[in-house]
């Protein structure tokens, strides 16, 4: 196979035997000729001018018949019935000029990055239904200032706010943070530096436990704190419960991440003299520090959303409470279920959703910042060590070995 | 250490030396003091979890006892939900929520295949920074909003589409609603519209283990896949998916624990039932999680006593089968990369 194919994907070759140079002659030009750079991942403009194409034609093709000979109606459907017209059109181009082989390939490819673009349109989706519902409610300063004390079913948006619940979210997220960060890094200790046979049923259970049903972990907190310590409903045993939630998830990321520092660390910590403790307190911790900090925010992250297990812990209430320990403590995810059950009015929707707004917008804010803090792997570099690596590989060759960096960043998706 | 010992007790011209033991020799290093403390910590972290588990089966029992005793097995069978008639149990309910739960993990499971395919091998380094991390922020999505979105957005245009499907595949079993154009709302508040909505907080569950899992399917062996002429296809269906099944079989059960125990988002679309759902599109169905949510404002202690039993079998059943799943994910020739 010459050069001539092996500038588009490699296994393109198989269906352009016609673009393959067997001129008389060909073998000593191919001699003398430079060689050729040959671009694995180049994209050519059949590439991209078949699929533009088949998804013109397919508008074109779906445009009259739907709604008028197909019995359907509405955006959704008419974009199903494009892209399935699409495939179709995409796939057999493909078959006609490439081979069946590569019809397959490409038909593969074109399906897997739709569900991307699927995932891409949900989150958009999500993020924009929800601020777009929720801006009604959002423009007046009102809602970040007010309880709902004062405002009724009927009130309009002008009078009451969502004050008392972000106050009570965020301490019980601070809570349920404190308890669970420290116990679920210890717990991942446990796993990461001890091991062994014991620490298999851990695992097991902890990764069991990540899919723990939220309103279980309701009940639990209910069941224990509250029916037999004789403990209130309180914003405390709301952020019981949501301990109860993150505990698995912090764990399970954290083991991930204490796993990736490298063992000549380790080592190198043992032959100084250090002892077990000392090691992991000095060196596997910090190298750790910036993935367990992703690892407690994303944590987080799931938790201020969590409703179900504020059911039967937190209670409910329009009026501000900002002590955790006594009395019945709104939280927002609580507070917008009461608010689009209790007596859907019409202000009580875009006042839901206004919070809604609000919550996403602290699951996002909390999802940057887990990003911007711990972007790194343990032992992945900065920019900046990179180059003076780098400057120093130059004047000493010997000292450039390194180990080639982890596919991606491992803990990223560890958060069940 | 034994090839040093060995070629020390076999040099001819060492006659005065005693004989080289032929093995290691043993290591024993003795803990420190803090050491001591310091495993001991650790081994009270991970028993935590465990203790943790065990406490919330102890106290789901405690208080469930009331009911359990008064009803016996038969909570697991009967159908209704009046407490007054004794005629309480989870029987349609946990068969309506396994109805939902499979429905979508039927939805989410070639969505999130295909996307754990893309991501890993597909997609371009920088895309697939990028991809991961939206798959992160799906699965941090609060399910309240899913809700919401669910109910509000999603409902009124799904309404003609499970009309459609009712009309044109009526003839599958479970799809036919005999239904009259007068009364709204038949086809809203349904299992099918439930289903669909926790197949999008389930999408992110799989497709990231799964991914992971394909991501380390050997290099050598896609190598080798390419060197004998595999499209790249060819390559991901030979190494790859062989590769990954264990693992991609393990996350869709973990998928099948989350959707069983998706609680809000199902309160909050389906208008609840106590039979068994036998037409999907139709309005009507239920979950354990969505019952006990929507019970949670009753006060009456047998009440509560009868929504811990159902909460009992709940966690029992997605403790069994996520547990399960994590079981399988380990012993899959893959594994996920934390596990030994």
């Amino acid at each position: 196979m010459s050069a001539t194919t092996s500038s588009r994907h490699p296994e393109d070759a198989l269906g352009h035997p016609a673009e393959v140079d067997v001129s008389p002659g060909a073998a000593d030009r191919a001699v003398r000729a430079q060689p050729r750079m040959i671009r694995l991942r180049g994209v050519s403009a059949e590439d991209v001018l078949v699929p533009a194409a088949a998804a013109v034609a397919a508008l074109a093709l779906v445009w009259y018949p739907y709604e008028n000979v197909l019995p359907f109606s509405g955006a959704l459907g008419f974009w199903v019935c494009w892209y399935i017209a699409f495939l179709v059109l995409y796939c057999a181009v493909t078959a006609l000029r490439a081979g069946r082989r590569a019809m397959v390939d490409r038909g593969v490819a074109a399906a897997t990055a739709t569900a991307g673009i699927f995932a891409l349109a949900v989150i958009l989706e999500q993020v924009g239904y929800v601020a777009l519902r929720g801006w009604a409610a959002v423009k007046h300063l009102n809602f970040f200032t007010q309880t709902m004390v004062a405002a009724g079913p009927l009130q309009p948006l002008t009078v009451g706010g969502i004050v008392h619940a972000l106050v009570g979210s965020l301490e019980q997220l601070g809570l349920a943070t404190a308890f669970s960060v420290p116990l679920g890094i210890t717990a991942a200790l446990f796993l990461a530096e001890i091991g062994g046979p014991r620490a298999q049923p851990v695992r097991v259970i902890v990764t069991a436990m990540t899919a723990l049903p939220e309103i279980v972990a309701g009940l639990f907190i209910y069941t224990m704190v509250i029916i037999t310590l004789g403990l209130h409903a309180c914003g405390f045993a709301a952020s019981l419960a949501l301990t109860v939630m993150m505990l698995p998830i912090v764990t399970r990321g954290a083991e991930v991440i204490l796993r990736l520092v490298p063992n000549n660390l380790r080592e190198a910590s043992y032959a100084l003299g250090a002892n077990h403790a000392r090691t992991t307190w000095y060196v596997v911790l910090p190298t750790a520090r910036a993935g367990l900090t992703t690892v407690s925010i994303l944590g987080m992250a799931r938790a201020v959303g969590e409703t179900a297990p504020l059911l039967f812990t937190a209670g409910f209430t329009n009026e501000m409470n900002a002590n955790p320990f006594s009395g019945p403590q709104s939280g927002l995810p609580i507070l917008i279920w009461d608010f689009i059950r209790k007596n859907p009015t019409q202000t009580m929707i875009e006042r839901g959703f206004g919070a809604g707004l609000a919550l996403m917008v602290m699951v996002l804010v909390l999802f940057s910042a887990a990003r911007l803090l711990g972007g790194k792997a343990p032992g992945e570099m900065t920019r900046r060590q990179r180059r003076r690596l780098a400057r120093d590989a130059a004047l000493a060759p010997a000292r450039a070995e390194r180990p080639p960096a982890e596919q991606g960043a491992p803990w990223q998706g560890a958060g069940l | 250490m034994t090839g040093d010992g060995r070629s020390v007790s076999s040099a001819p011209d060492s006659p005065t030396m005693v004989r080289v033991l032929d093995r290691p020799r043993p290591i024993k290093a003795p803990s420190s003091p803090g050491d001591k403390v310091f495993h001991g910590v650790l081994n009270a972290g991970g028993f935590l979890v465990l203790v943790l588990t065990g406490l919330i089966a102890f106290f789901l029992v405690l208080k469930a006892a009331g009911v359990l005793h008064q009803i016996g097995w038969r909570f697991l069978t009967n159908f209704g939900w009046i407490l007054s008639e004794n005629n309480i149990g989870v029987g349609a309910v946990l068969i309506d929520g396994t109805i939902i739960a499979v429905i979508a993990l039927a939805i989410a499971i070639p969505v999130a295949l295909a996307l754990a395919i893309f991501i890993s091998e597909y997609a371009p380094a920088g895309l697939r920074r990028v991809m991961i991390a939206l798959l992160d922020l799906m699965a941090a999505i609060p399910s309240i909003l899913y809700g919401l979105w669910g109910f509000f957005f999603l409902m009124p245009r799904v309404i003609g589409i499970g009309r459609w499907i009712s009309d044109h595949l009526g003839f599958v079993p479970f799809l036919k609603v005999p239904y009259t154009t007068f009364i709204p709302g038949q086809f809203e508040n349904s299992t099918l519209l439930a289903a669909a909505v926790v197949s999008l907080m389930i999408i992110p569950i799989v497709a990231s283990i799964s991914r992971q899992v394909f991501s380390q399917a050997p290099v050598n062996e896609r190598e080798a896949a390419y060197a004998l002429g595999s499209t790249r296809w060819g390559m991901i269906r030979t190494v790859v998916l062989p590769y990954g099944r264990g693992g991609a079989i393990g996350a869709a059960m973990l998928g099948f624990g989350r959707a069983m125990g998706e609680t809000v988002v199902i309160a909050i679309i389906i208008s609840p039932v106590f039979t068994v759902v036998t037409r999907i599109p139709q309005s009507g169905g239920n979950s354990i999680a969505a019952l006990i949510a929507n019970f949670a404002s009753e006060s009456s202690p047998e009440m509560l006593s009868a929504l811990i039993a159902a909460g009992l079998v709940l966690f029992v059943l997605t403790l069994i089968v996520n547990a399960l799943a994590g079981i399988i994910v380990a012993r899959s020739r893959s594994g996920l990369q934390d596990t030994d």
